[in-house]
């Protein structure tokens, strides 16, 4: 096994010349992650006026004594773009975990030792957290080095491998040269992404939202808190704002807008493509608080003398609803709502058999002018999965689920 | 034409209330045990003269409270996560240290309080501390914070308290607003310390983090920070608008009568008996609303604020397992605090005494680092301080060193000279 080494331990020690002799202590090392994400390419020696650049294979070895050069062409210090120094950009910064899906303060970086071509060479192994880095870093330069090692052997290590961290940089350019993506959040769940959106600070937020693809973005921006949705939305260009809106179920992107200025979702609404937007447009024509604003208006309704075959095409055409789908609706030809049946049902009847007789007994709608507190009492009291909601005319408008009650229930 | 701008002003204060909480509750919660205790202690020896450095005390409060919600405004990050990031991993544990001490000495003064006021409604301390500290830890514990914020304001109103008994003793209000406006100053050393003792109780160090943090939960954004701004400023106003009213109820109660030093903020509520059952009681009632305001906010203030420093799960939305070491220490500040108080022979004065000098150790850090921290270009963008600002900021900074550190000397001086 390769030989550990951190950062505390790093800082401070002597760099030696080819004749042994000390010419500074090392101040600061870096990587440059679009050469290698995770070698440290630099090392910055201070010593004398100026510090020097050491770059990796300039040295001969590295221990907890000193590192000793194998090359003496040192240059000047100069700082440039491409460089992450440990010390500066990363030590006492929040990073994402995305493993343990939370937001962390770096307090120490663990280093495994390598050989490499005739010189070692400092990988990042670990990012530590917790108590026991914290330890080294206040005993660091006060205690000698070995007995820091001894001294934290009783407590627990806390650390995150360096192939999870997910450095946040709220500067575009600078994300670019220093080769940082946010793949690997597009990947986690938009749950577990909002709750760390929400921990960190609105322009890392922005950053983020800014760059993981729009389908993510919505999926993560609906599980925000609401005025957070709102600040967010306000940070982001309008594009790709709208981009985000688009993505959203038609309910929540509404819910989202209807928490701006005026002026500001109507930029984001005239961005839109025609077809969302006009969805979007109607919900936040209803009123706050009543069954047209918890509603949906993603739903399957065919008509009322449809058979099981064409409730099973409708629902092979309709294959990104069917992820959240429990209930199928029948509607006459003015859209006037006639009927609900259970998704599980079709499944018991021959192919030929009539929707209608498949329809549950009583059919429970809403008015979509329906006062909220109503419409959480008609789901408790027939322990309902979802309720269609109607307009004045008796015509099917939208569909209101159980994820919209608990989210109402949840903000009390 | 009418119409619109009535509607803008009715869109403006729609927008004030959606913001107030933050900085009035902070104001607020400054008068604490404590700060009750430092007024009455100088309306009962001194009468009105000190009622002068009122003004200048609500210049200080603002210059230093909004410079906070700025930052946690344009930042979004709390205090200490600010100190954390620029200043590095040691100064936080130095500055962390001395506020879980300090704070924690708070805590204990204010479960005193509570047992004081409560025994002038004769509840005995070991029926009103434990009682009190269980209400305490479930309210943050099993409740959210937008609960939680409601009952804060709620505890604000009761403030008025101080005023209602001030006005039922009927004071010399002449007297009162001339001293208010004419500085008095008497080269008495207890006379002094009193004025210092009024300043140096009226900014600690928890709300500078408190405050931040407040600002940062609600989600204040630089949008909406004109309205903040205005929230910090009348908050700070009523917290000095209190002071006066307590600072006169015991010139007129006890002053009048014969100056004397009283021990604790019980003592000036005793005073106001025989001046009717009401003044005496809201005056009871006040301070113990106070306290127990104080004893909620300080041990969660500063549990928020080391684990955020020190990078330690936070959140009272996290589970106990999630976030142990914050629940542990807040746990441990109220368990503690008020296991303190109930202890027979416990030097519970040496120790409030204890905790001014330290408050006086950790406010010029603080304050320092405030100041440069709002002076970073890259943190704060066009929001950094204008010159003037920094002009009064280091001004304020100078006279608050200069002021808490004598008054810390003068405790250390009386409790152990």
């Amino acid at each position: 096994m390769a030989e550990l080494l951190y950062f505390t331990e790093l800082v401070g020690l002597g760099v030696h010349d080819l004749k042994g002799r000390r010419i500074g202590r090392l101040a600061d090392a870096a990587l440059v992650p679009l050469i290698d994400s995770g070698r440290i390419d630099r090392y910055l020696v201070g010593g004398g006026w100026a510090w020097l650049t050491v770059r990796h294979e300039q040295v001969r070895s590295i221990s907890l004594d000193g590192i000793h050069l194998r090359d003496e062409h040192l240059t000047p210090y100069h700082d440039d773009e491409y460089m992450l120094r440990i010390a500066r950009d990363l030590l006492d910064q929040q990073i994402i975990d995305v493993d343990g899906r939370k937001v962390v303060r770096v307090n120490d970086v663990t280093f495994e030792i390598h050989r490499e071509n005739g010189c070692e060479v400092l990988r990042v192994l670990e990012v530590d957290v917790g108590i026991r880095s914290i330890f080294r870093r206040l005993s660091q330069g006060v205690l000698p080095r070995r007995w820091i090692r001894r001294l934290q052997r009783p407590v627990a290590p806390n650390s995150i491998r360096w192939e999870h961290c997910n450095i946040v940089e709220p500067d575009p350019r600078r994300r670019l040269r220093l080769n940082i993506s946010y793949r690997m959040l597009e990947e986690m769940h938009p749950a577990d992404l909002a709750d760390i959106v929400e921990e960190l600070a609105p322009e890392e937020r922005g950053a983020i939202f800014e760059t993981i693809d729009s389908e993510a973005a919505a999926d993560a921006l609906s599980e925000v808190d609401p005025k957070m949705q709102a600040s967010i939305l306000e940070s982001l260009e309008t594009g790709k704002a709208a981009e985000i809106v688009e993505e959203m179920a038609p309910d929540e992107a509404a819910d989202a807008l209807a928490e701006l200025e005026e002026a500001t979702s109507e930029e984001i609404l005239e961005e839109m493509d025609v077809e969302p937007k006009a969805e979007v447009r109607e919900l936040l024509e209803f009123e706050q608080d009543t069954a047209g604003s918890l509603m949906n208006t993603e739903y399957i309704a065919l008509h009322e003398n449809a058979t099981v075959a064409d409730a099973m095409d409708a629902l092979k055409g309709n294959q990104d609803l069917l992820e959240n789908l429990s209930t199928l609706f029948l509607i006459d030809q003015d859209g006037v709502l006639k009927g609900a049946v259970p998704l599980g049902r079709l499944f018991a009847v021959p192919a030929a058999a009539r929707l209608r007789e498949l329809a549950a007994g009583t059919l429970l709608h809403v008015p979509a002018g329906e006062k909220q507190n109503r419409v959480v009492e008609t789901f408790d009291k027939y322990n309902l999965l979802n309720l269609p909601v109607t307009d004045e005319e008796g015509r099917l408008a939208g569909v209101i689920t159980a994820d919209d009650i608990i989210s109402v229930l949840r903000q009390r | 034409m009418a119409g619109a701008m009535l509607k803008r002003i009715r869109t403006q204060i729609a927008v004030f209330f959606a913001v107030i909480g933050p900085g009035f509750i902070t104001a607020m919660v400054d008068n604490d045990a404590g700060g009750i205790f430092t007024y009455s202690q100088a309306g009962a020896r001194f009468g009105y003269l000190p009622l002068w450095t009122l003004a200048p005390i609500a210049v200080l409060l603002v210059i230093t409270q909004e410079m906070n919600s700025r930052m946690g405004a344009v930042t979004g990050k709390g205090l200490s996560d600010l100190i954390r990031e620029e200043f590095g991993l040691r100064v936080t544990f130095l500055v962390m240290a001395l506020l879980v001490l300090t704070n924690f000495a708070n805590v204990m003064a204010n479960f005193a309080g509570i047992a004081s006021s409560l025994q002038l409604f004769a509840v005995p301390r070991w029926v009103s501390v434990p009682l009190c500290a269980a209400a305490v830890w479930l309210l943050v514990v099993k409740g959210t914070y937008h609960s939680v914020e409601k009952i804060f304001l709620g505890a604000c109103v009761v403030y008025a308290a101080y005023i209602v008994s001030a006005l039922l003793i009927e004071p010399d209000w002449r007297e009162a607003a001339l001293s208010s406006v004419q500085p008095v100053l008497m080269l008495d050393p207890a006379y002094i310390a009193i004025l210092i003792g009024m300043v140096g109780t009226s900014i600690a160090p928890w709300m500078q983090f408190y405050l931040q943090a407040a600002v940062v939960e609600k989600g204040i954004s630089e949008r909406e920070y004109a309205e903040s701004r205005i929230e910090v400023i009348v908050g700070c106003i009523a917290m000095v608008v209190i002071a006066f009213f307590i600072v006169v109820a015991c010139a007129r109660a006890i002053w009048t009568t014969g100056p004397r030093d009283i021990r604790e903020a019980a003592d000036a509520a005793q005073a106001l008996r025989p001046f009717g059952k009401y003044a005496y009681l809201l005056f009871s009632a006040g301070l113990f609303n106070a306290s127990m305001f104080a004893a909620s906010i300080l041990p969660l203030s500063t549990a928020y604020s080391v684990c955020e420093g020190l990078g330690f799960e936070t959140g009272v939305n996290k589970r106990f397992r999630e976030a142990p070491i914050f629940y542990w220490l807040y746990t441990l500040l109220i368990v503690l605090g008020a296991g303190v108080v109930l202890m027979p022979g416990f030097p519970l004065v040496r120790m409030i005494l204890l905790s001014q000098v330290l408050n006086g150790v950790l406010l010029p850090l603080v304050l320092i680092f405030m100041v440069m921290l709002v002076n970073k270009k890259e943190l704060m963008g066009e929001w950094t301080n204008a010159r003037w600002q920094n002009f009064i900021a280091w001004t304020s900074v100078v006279v608050m060193i200069g002021l808490t550190l004598a008054l810390a000397g003068i405790t250390a001086r009386d409790a152990w000279g």
